[in-house]
């Protein structure tokens, strides 16, 4: 069985911001794959090239070498204007929730934007009836449909932000830290939102995080990226267990060492302490 | 679709005392300017032979006195209002619009379409705007509409200028990507997305750029190569009334305080706008 999304050697670069004309390599040779419905966490510190990569698979930024598939054929030479039909079944939800809403448009306005140009059959009235019906889907309440970005707090944007991803009812999607803005007593709502909805509609996705504790709750596959390299690619329950890598060992140290609170979730995700602590479910 | 930026403008407007005195002058000025030489006894090229150049309150009927050919100049002084408010309004429009769409699709588009647009607008700027009016009134007369021609030709260079500078920003935000994401088309995020952010700055600019339009009209006129004798413009009056300044005074006078009227209320009320709009710009 071909996967469902297929990554080969994907290369990112950037011009250098001294125009000396040298190019920074935000990804360098990224390989992996992803089954229908699996969940595959993404794991690195800040500027490691993790949102490059998400950004690549989703046509946002130019691959300059190797290659990705989505149910086998490549999309990353697909031009802009023809990547459109793809964007109904991979989808993204940001990091920021407050950045990503046009702040003079209502929530309702833009949840139903993928739907008006990627679904333009629609009526008006069928397009509000399915803004209603993801709204509710994710836990936000009608009369906010009817507010602007500025009034909504983090956690109703970011839900928001998960509606209009899910509104075209995609088959992929890329979670950009999307809880990495939020307060961290939302973080846990908003984390098992994410899960809830996967597991109702069998949704693969791509959870990008720079926080191993989020990523081991959520996924059951992990990859680790460090310098623009995936360093390390296995089920959780090896990562956190024997990790091969050296920085992936500092990756998990330094969970143990500043997040407590993460630390103890991640122990308890761990497969030798999980028989003793229950299902390691985030309280909101 | 904006009426979030509306309201607040409209709540923070309706706590400037100033803003509103500016805004009821405006458009009671505007007002009798529209609807004002109709409802007057006197019509604007009528000659009173038994009133010439008659100070204000003097002879029945004429308010504000008239000019020596005995045209009341109240009348001509709204007609002229009227002209000169027409070009301004005309000339911030046509900037406006090609202005605001240069700019946006210039800035969205970047890289070398951005730099062959703008390259044109540093083109047109090095040309004497004065020198290119000449050749203009040489060619087509001296008509409002070459009057408007050439300042329309002009004024919205800036506007492009300060359009495709927010629209440079704008683009990296991430709404904008998130409506790539969902799908939408150039066209869309231009006139959605870019234009609807960068309306502040453009309202205030335009706003200010009103009496830019009605000060340069009149300094066509000084220069003689203005609105024609008998549409006169306010600055037509003023020119006629300073040729009088020594006998008739009024003449230059009426036509004068209403155009610093104009001027100062627009000005005002353009930095009123601008100080509406500049909290929300984070």
């Amino acid at each position: 069985m071909s996967a469902m999304l297929e990554v080969r050697n994907a290369t990112v670069t950037f011009p250098r911001p001294a125009a000396d004309g040298g190019r920074l390599t935000a990804v360098g040779g990224a390989t992996f794959a992803l089954q229908a419905g699996e969940i595959l966490g993404l794991v690195g510190e800040s500027g490691c090239g993790k949102s490059s990569l998400g950004r690549a698979i989703l046509g946002l930024v130019p691959l300059a070498a190797g290659e990705i598939r989505w149910r086998g054929r490549r999309i990353d030479t697909v031009p802009r204007e023809a990547f459109r039909p793809l964007r109904r079944e991979l989808q993204l939800v940001f990091q920021d929730p407050a950045a990503s809403f046009d702040p003079r448009m209502t929530i309702a306005e833009s949840v139903a934007e993928p739907l008006r140009a990627l679904v333009p059959q629609l009526s008006a009235p069928d397009r509000a009836a399915r803004v209603e019906a993801i709204l509710g889907e994710v836990g936000l309440a009608v009369e906010l449909a009817a507010r602007y970005p500025h009034q909504l707090s983090g956690g109703q944007l970011q839900r928001a932000g998960i509606a209009r991803a899910l509104i075209v009812d995609p088959a992929f999607l890329v979670c950009d830290e999307p809880v990495s803005a939020l307060d961290v007593s939302v973080q846990g709502q908003i984390v098992n939102l994410l899960a809830r909805i996967r597991r109702e509609r069998g949704l693969a996705c791509l959870f990008i995080s720079h926080n191993l504790a989020v990523v081991a709750h959520l996924a059951e596959r992990i990859l680790v990226m460090h310098r623009g390299r995936i360093i390390e690619d296995g089920l959780r329950d090896e990562i956190l267990q024997a990790p091969r890598h050296p920085y992936t060992r500092t990756l998990l140290d330094s969970v143990l060492a500043v997040e407590p609170v993460a630390a103890r979730r991640l122990i308890a995700a761990r497969p030798s302490s999980r028989d003793a602590v229950a299902a390691p479910e985030l309280t909101p | 679709m904006t009426g979030s930026l509306w309201s607040e403008v409209r709540a923070a407007l309706a706590r400037d005392r100033l803003a509103i005195t500016c805004g009821a002058i405006l458009a009671v000025l505007a007002l009798a300017a529209i609807a004002g030489p109709s409802l007057l006894d006197y019509r604007e090229d009528e000659i009173d032979w038994s009133h010439m150049a008659a100070p204000p309150f003097e002879a029945a009927g004429h308010w504000l006195g008239t000019d020596r050919l005995g045209r009341d100049l109240l009348v001509r002084t709204l007609y002229g209002l009227r002209v000169s408010l027409a070009i301004a309004l005309a000339a911030t429009f046509v900037s406006l619009v090609i202005g605001v769409a240069w700019g946006a699709f210039a800035g969205y588009w970047r890289g070398r379409t951005d730099a062959l647009m703008m390259r044109f607008v540093d083109v047109l700027y090095a040309l004497p705007q004065v020198f290119f009016v000449i050749i203009l009134t040489v060619v087509f007369g001296r008509g409002p509409l070459t009057i408007l021609a050439a300042i329309g030709a002009f004024g919205w260079l800036t506007m492009a200028r300060i359009v495709r500078g927010q629209a440079l920003a704008l683009r990296e935000r991430d709404f904008i990507e998130a409506a790539v994401v969902g799908g939408a088309g150039t066209a869309r995020i231009i006139a959605r997305h870019i234009v609807p952010n960068l309306l502040g700055p453009v309202i205030v600019y335009a706003t200010l750029s009103l009496p830019q339009a009605i000060l340069l009209e009149s300094f066509l006129n000084f220069l003689g190569i203005g609105v024609q004798e008998l549409l006169a413009s306010l600055s037509n009056l003023i020119a006629d009334g300073a040729a009088e300044m020594e006998t008739a005074p009024w003449m230059l006078a009426v036509p004068a305080t209403c155009l610093m009227l104009v001027v100062f209320c627009i000005n005002f009320l353009g930095d009123s706008l601008r100080d509406a709009l500049d909290p929300r710009e984070r």
